[in-house]
């Protein structure tokens, strides 16, 4: 068991408030997974992937662990945090390819990061070239400044720098959103490839893009405002989908394996609720087609099928489980409130 | 590399022109006739009609107005170009490059070490304060007051405060009245230092709030930048990581520097006239007092050389440190 | 964010905005701004921000983020009147501001000493004697309860005559920035939507004045035309000051001329001037006040570097003419400190006031920015 995430609760504080942005979420990746995170934007999924590596500023840690290879990552220190980042758990930001220092070679950039991370950068420099003419680049970018790269040679730079250390658990943050369908293929095999070559041992790939998980995951886990939706293997969750939410998810798409973009959702009627303060009981209810009394409850997490765990009353009625007697509204929000 | 260069020279000649132009255009467009009004300063109640036009016209004549504005123009520009600026009436007639020379000493060790050591220690603190909070809570609003602050009253305040209450300086002049001006005395140097701390202090204080306003919150901004949050999230030192904020911080804080200028001259004029310190600043508002035109005009051209020239060492220093400039032009070139 | 204090740019001024301050093709035209960006504006404009002086160098930090569609308008204003109370600085700033220029306006009514007498009194340059005709008795006395700011070498009652100066150097600095923003703005604009030839002329014009000093340049023009008038003063001052106005509207422009809503107006086959001012100039409004603001501050304390090297409008007293007057009458050795320290303390609180309203206003305007 590589990764073990447990009823994790982080807020995303603004203005008007606390977002409640990852809310109470337990999910594992075992060794050499290639879990995909996937949701709506603003669904929480961007923030449960870099809770995992670097609790920003405004990001805090309300409740909840997440375990390592058997050992607990301090989420919420982010100073006992660093000796883990980049050696047991690294990052492909979301920004890859604006992460560089503009002025500084990326040569020289890797070795005085390396070497701030107590590594001599003459022990690794070695398999750092060996891995960027894997990708593609060659020697020399080691010399050039990232202006002297198109974005798409920074974001593979940037790659193969996050797990020069051979990470244990890899994040990688809308990698492919920026890139146009042939690219994004080409870096969805450069993850499958540094996972097969062990650079890392499992990965979490957070995107909206589902046609890019059917590619390269082995496993999906569809988030929706805060909470977990569904998971399972990818070829059930794209073929066939417990949840409301990830059927109309598919459902926007023409056909999976085509690309889509935000806009596409669009195709589900109405919007995601406030994690301000979200409503008691299913969030997705005021969107979703089937919803009934039951679902003002909130729904667990439940594996329904082996490997296949869903939160919503209707997929579990359907499957035949007894959910019991709607609570009266009233009820719900006594207990809501007595939280 | 080239390229660049010829840019910013070809910008900087315009400048030169548009100044010189201004220069020569400014009395001659302006109501009133200088030749005029500088004879009124000898003329006498007994001066017949007659010795005036004699007079008017070698005056005019000597001035070079006599002839078509064109020609007169030419004249102008040939007279710079060699460095002939005419003579200075209200200093003893010397030529205008020598009083020049005599009173830019005293400006440039007034100017050049507080615009370096404001530049570079408000970088310092500007960008200490940006990583610490108590520091930065006091640092902000004294470097906005700063910022607020009139110069004329930056300047009286420090003379009154440290001058005139405290007495640890002198206010007023540039040396010790008894001696006599000469850079090989030791004892006249040492006077001179003694007199220049406090108008230096002033022009210290004008810009200083500035850069540490200024650096504190592009470090801040540069702590958020990309590459900031990138590093961070693979666990670099923040040393490492303040230390190429602070980098990146210094080159918007380099181009500012050579805009500022214009504006540091400025409280520098201001700091010159209430200390009576005889550089140009004092120098220039004297000429204009006493109606000494062609000594106006030539510290004026002066001064938009010194600017022009900070300028192009600006520009030779940013290209050092900005990669950008210095491979794009680079690439110009090939 | 952690290790930072503050707001991200909270101060700042400076910060750089996320606006487009560079633009397209002129790197090497300026000192490149700073690179990645901080994109631009900002930063630089702290420095001069303030201007400190006397010459904003590049722009204030405003976004356009706010600016969408004047649609809109409605509800934002109500958000911006819900923000703007909120927020300290700018509640701070406004109220230090709305202090003194209640005491501009009323002040001389109120004024202890004012009114009396004209400034017929003889043919001593008024501004020497400081207004004489606020005068008591001779010599200068320090504050009291009579003289709640003590009086002048003539007399005259510091607080009376800092109170009909106020007003000076307000009008000044009002008519600076408004003639600044004037050119800057239609120079900028131009510039900015034109492109081409004229914005590569303009530009160089922007770049010449930019390196001018400005006071040096008004001690010239001074030295032959006696200013007679705040107008004059303040056309001066504003010729002077517009540079980094129109370099950041300039870009500014440019990169709301490529917004879906002005392709729109281009197609609806309206005229440059009319989209530049009905649809651009409304979506940067924010930004120009803010512009203004600084402006104001600037052009304030240039005028009173003028007035106080004596080159300012004969006529009247303003609070450089004050600091002036204090030092040719030797306040110093007289020790006279009320003399002096008022009036500049006073339009440093001003000065003050107004920045801290920028940056206040800026977070209030700025969504982004309100986050911290």
């Amino acid at each position: 068991m590589s990764l073990k995430v447990d009823n994790l609760r982080i807020t995303y504080r603004t203005l008007r408030g606390d977002v409640k942005a990852v809310d109470g979420v337990s999910f594992s990746v075992s060794d050499g997974e290639i879990m995909g995170l996937a949701g709506e934007s603003g669904c929480g999924k961007s923030t449960l992937g870099n809770s995992l590596v670097f609790l920003e500023g405004r990001m805090r840690h309300l409740g909840g662990r997440a375990e390592l290879d058997g050992r607990e990552l301090p989420i919420a220190d982010t100073r006992a945090m660093n000796e883990y980042r980049m050696r047991q758990v690294s990052l492909i930001p979301q920004y890859a390819m604006s992460a560089l220092n503009p002025t500084r070679k990326f040569g020289k950039m890797a070795a005085e990061l390396l070497k701030s991370r107590g590594v001599r950068f003459a022990t690794v420099e070695e398999e750092l070239r060996r891995r960027l003419g894997l990708v593609g680049l060659a020697d020399n970018v080691l010399n050039l400044y990232p202006f002297e790269l198109s974005g798409g040679m920074r974001q593979r730079a940037t790659m193969v720098l996050s797990t020069i250390l051979n990470p244990s658990l890899l994040i990688a943050d809308e990698v492919t959103s920026a890139l146009d369908v042939s690219t994004q293929r080409a870096v969805g095999e450069m993850l499958m490839e540094f996972r097969e070559r062990g650079f890392v041992k499992s990965m979490i790939v957070i995107t909206h893009d589902m046609s890019i998980l059917a590619q390269i995951a082995d496993s999906i886990l569809v988030m929706y405002a805060g909470k977990l939706a569904e998971k399972a293997g990818s070829d059930t969750v794209v073929n066939n989908p417990l949840h409301p939410y990830t059927q109309l998810l598919l459902a926007s798409l023409p056909e999976v394996g085509v690309r889509y973009d935000t806009s596409a959702l669009v195709g589900i009627p109405g919007r995601p609720p406030s994690l301000l303060h979200p409503p008691a009981g299913c969030r997705f209810r005021a969107r979703c087609p089937f919803a009934f009394e039951k679902c003002t409850e909130d729904p667990p997490f439940m594996e329904l099928q082996p490997g296949h765990q869903v939160a919503c009353w209707k997929a579990m009625k359907d499957a035949g489980l007894d959910i019991g007697p709607a609570v009266p509204p009233a009820a719900a929000v006594g207990e809501e409130a007595s939280r | 590399m080239r390229r660049y260069f010829a840019r910013k020279i070809g910008i900087y000649i315009v400048a030169f022109w548009f100044a010189g132009t201004v220069d020569f255009l400014v009395p001659r467009l302006m109501p009133g006739d200088p030749v005029q009004s500088y004879l009124s300063n000898f003329i006498g109640a007994n001066t017949t009609v007659t010795q005036y036009r004699a007079m008017y016209s070698a005056f005019a004549k000597a001035f070079g107005l006599n002839v078509p504005l064109w020609d007169q123009y030419w004249h102008f520009w040939d007279g710079v170009l060699h460095g002939h600026m005419g003579i200075s009436i209200s200093q003893s007639s010397l030529p205008v490059t020598s009083v020049i020379r005599g009173a830019a000493i005293y400006s440039l060790i007034l100017l050049v070490p507080a615009i370096v050591l404001a530049y570079v220690l408000g970088n310092r603190i500007g960008a200490m304060a940006a990583r610490r909070k108590v520091l930065d809570n006091t640092v902000l609003p004294i470097g906005y007051l700063f910022q607020a602050s009139p110069y004329p009253w930056l300047a009286l305040a420090v003379a009154f405060y440290l001058g005139a209450v405290a007495h640890w300086f002198p206010i007023g002049s540039g040396y010790a009245q008894n001696l006599l001006p000469s850079w090989t005395n030791w004892h006249f140097i040492v006077s001179v230092m003694y007199h220049w701390f406090l108008p230096f202090l002033t022009v210290f204080l004008v810009s200083f709030g500035g850069w540490a306003i200024g650096m504190r919150s592009l470090v801040i901004y540069e702590l958020e930048t990309d590459y900031a949050r990138y590093l961070r999230a693979l666990g670099a030192s923040q040393r490492l990581v303040r230390r190429y904020a602070y980098r990146n911080a210094a080159l918007p804080q380099l181009s500012g520097l050579a805009i500022q200028l214009g504006t540091v001259i400025g409280g520098n004029v201001v700091a010159e006239v209430v200390f009576q310190y005889p550089g140009l600043g004092h120098l220039i508002l004297q000429a204009a007092d006493s109606q000494d035109y062609f000594l106006l005009m030539g510290i004026f051209l002066f001064i938009i050389i010194g600017v022009l020239v900070a300028n192009f060492v600006i520009d030779i220093a940013y290209v050092m440190i900005d990669p950008r400039t210095r491979l794009a032009m680079q690439g110009a070139q090939a | 964010m952690s290790a930072n204090p503050g707001p991200a740019r909270a101060a700042g001024s400076s910060t750089p905005a996320p606006v487009a301050t560079g633009s397209p093709g002129e790197e090497l035209d300026e000192l490149p701004s700073a690179a990645p960006a901080p994109q631009g504006p900002g930063e630089r404009l702290e420095k001069g921000a303030l201007a400190g002086a006397q010459a904003a160098p590049v722009a204030p930090t405003p976004t356009l983020a706010a600016g969408a569609p004047a649609v809109r308008l409605g509800r934002q204003r109500w958000e911006f009147l819900h923000y703007a109370l909120r927020n300290r600085k700018l509640v701070f700033g406004f109220s230090v501001e709305l202090v003194f220029v209640l005491a501009a306006i009323f002040g001389p009514l109120a004024a202890p000493y004012s009114s009396a007498g004209d400034s017929s009194s003889a043919g001593v340059p008024l501004k020497d004697q400081c207004a004489a005709f606020f005068c008591a008795s001779g010599m200068t006395t320090h504050p009291s309860a009579h003289h709640l700011l003590g009086m002048t070498y003539f007399g005259g009652d510091v607080l009376s005559i800092m109170l009909y100066s106020l007003r000076e150097t307000y009008l000044v600095g009002f008519l600076g920035a408004l003639f600044a923003g004037i050119i800057g703005l239609a120079l900028g604009f131009t510039a900015g939507w034109r492109g081409g030839w004229l914005d590569d002329i303009l530009q160089l014009f922007t770049n010449v004045v930019i390196t001018m000093p400005a006071l040096v340049l008004l001690i010239v023009i001074g030295a032959y035309v006696k200013i007679h008038s705040p107008l004059f003063e303040g056309i001066f001052i504003g010729a002077t000051s517009w540079p980094w106005v129109a370099r950041a509207v300039r870009a500014q422009t440019f990169t709301l001329r490529e917004r879906d809503f002005v392709d729109l107006a281009r197609l609806s086959g309206k005229g440059g001037v009319s989209i530049v001012l009905k649809d651009i100039a409304p979506n940067m409004a924010s930004y120009l006040f803010l512009v203004f603001i600084l402006l104001f501050s600037s052009s304030m304390l240039l005028s009173v570097s003028y007035d106080f090297l004596g080159l300012g409008p004969t006529n009247v007293v303003s609070l450089g003419d004050m600091m002036n007057s204090a030092m040719l009458w030797s306040a110093l050795n007289l020790k006279a400190w009320w003399w002096f320290i008022p009036p500049g303390a006073a339009m440093a609180l001003i000065v003050f006031g107004l920045l801290i309203s920028n940056i206040g206003l800026d977070e209030v305007f700025n969504p982004k920015l309100r986050e911290s």
